[in-house]
């Protein structure tokens, strides 16, 4: 749910990066961190185990720019990916503005790709979203390792509403930034039909 | 979808000056307002030092995180909720069913005295919020962002 301030001329927006166990939402949002410069950026929160599993979410605070005066601000989250922290993915979606699903492009990981969409459209519709009409972008991520889905293969199964979709290697940048202004973009869109 | 919170100036000054009566009254070192999602509306006190954007996702976090355990024990939520620190203790309550408002206090003032005046502010800030669902569900207005163009758009992400 945005935030329009006109007091302090800001609007914020919530995106949140969805998508099964270590698929590489925490990496995406590390790269954004990493690469943004310091003005443009807050302080990166992971709530994480010992392991470095995301236990609760991470949070990145980026500004984009101005809009007319405006100030506009994105609050990225993750949710955590494991199966049985459903209950936290659910209060992570409250409020949601835009999503990006992470894929993992692993031929193994299929299966719990299509497992995270569909728990994804049913927590959103918990939330009364509809995952056919809020701002959605898909990310083939780890297009670096050897057995991998094609793109074809990965669009029929997990985008068949065809929403922007880019092929990523997390880790080393590759598609991160083009996934997160697909998806701010799509969201300020939407705030401009004013959804 | 859900529309999003909106604040205009006038009610702004409204909500500030009532957090900064707040953090007088209760001897707080800090009061700050957050959207249940984790937007920060209004900072009163020695906010210079803290880092609000983070503590206003976080606060967020707890009490939805709080909310999810009332759920699961039959309650609705849990509107007041107190952590008590060595030094430093931090009260959160929830206002208006949207908003949680957060004092942050030392030895300097005690739980009751926070208790008191949050639940006096707390139902100023209510009405300030009920004003503002109405004002922004009456016909006509518009989304604020309306007359941005999709250039307006582009052109930020063109750096």
């Amino acid at each position: 749910m945005s935030f329009i301030n006109y007091s302090s001329r800001e609007i914020n927006c919530k995106i949140v990066y969805y998508g099964p166990g270590l698929c590489g939402k925490t990496t995406n949002l590390q790269y954004v961190y990493a690469k943004t410069a310091p003005e443009a950026k807050g302080k990166m929160i992971s709530l994480a185990t010992e392991t470095e599993r995301t236990l609760f979410f991470d949070f990145l605070p980026l500004s984009l720019g101005e809009i007319r005066g405006f100030k506009t601000r994105f609050h990225l989250y993750t949710v955590p990916g494991q199966v049985f922290y459903d209950a936290s993915r659910k209060l992570i979606l409250k409020g949601v503005d835009g999503v990006v699903f992470v894929a993992d492009s692993q031929i193994e990981r299929m299966e719990a790709n299509l497992e995270s969409v569909e728990n994804l459209r049913v927590n959103l519709a918990e939330q009364g979203y509809d995952l056919n009409r809020i701002p959605y972008v898909v990310q083939y991520n780890k297009r670096d390792l050897p057995n991998i889905a094609t793109v074809e293969e990965l669009h029929r199964l997990i985008n068949p509403r065809t929403v922007p979709e880019y092929q990523a290697v997390a880790p080393t940048g590759v598609g991160v930034f083009d996934t997160l202004k697909a998806v701010a973009k799509l969201v300020l869109t939407e705030l401009k039909r004013g959804g | 979808m859900n529309p999003g919170l909106v604040m205009y100036e006038e009610e702004f000054r409204q909500i500030s000056g009532i957090c900064d009566r707040l953090t007088r009254d209760a001897n707080a070192k800090v009061v700050f307002l957050v959207d249940k999602n984790g937007q920060l509306i209004a900072a009163s006190g020695q906010s210079q030092n803290l880092d609000t954007t983070s503590l206003a996702s976080l606060t967020a976090g707890n009490v939805a995180a709080m909310g999810g355990l009332a759920k699961l024990i039959g309650e609705k939520e849990f509107p007041n909720q107190f952590h008590e620190g060595e030094r430093e203790s931090l009260h959160m309550s929830i206002v208006a069913g949207r908003v949680v408002l957060v004092v942050i206090f030392d030895a300097k003032s005690s739980l009751g005295l926070v208790r008191l005046r949050v639940k006096k502010a707390g139902e100023e800030l209510s009405r300030i919020f009920d004003h503002l669902a109405k004002k922004q569900a009456m016909p006509g207005a518009q989304s604020p962002f309306a007359e941005i163009t999709d250039d307006d758009i582009d052109n930020l992400f063109s750096g």
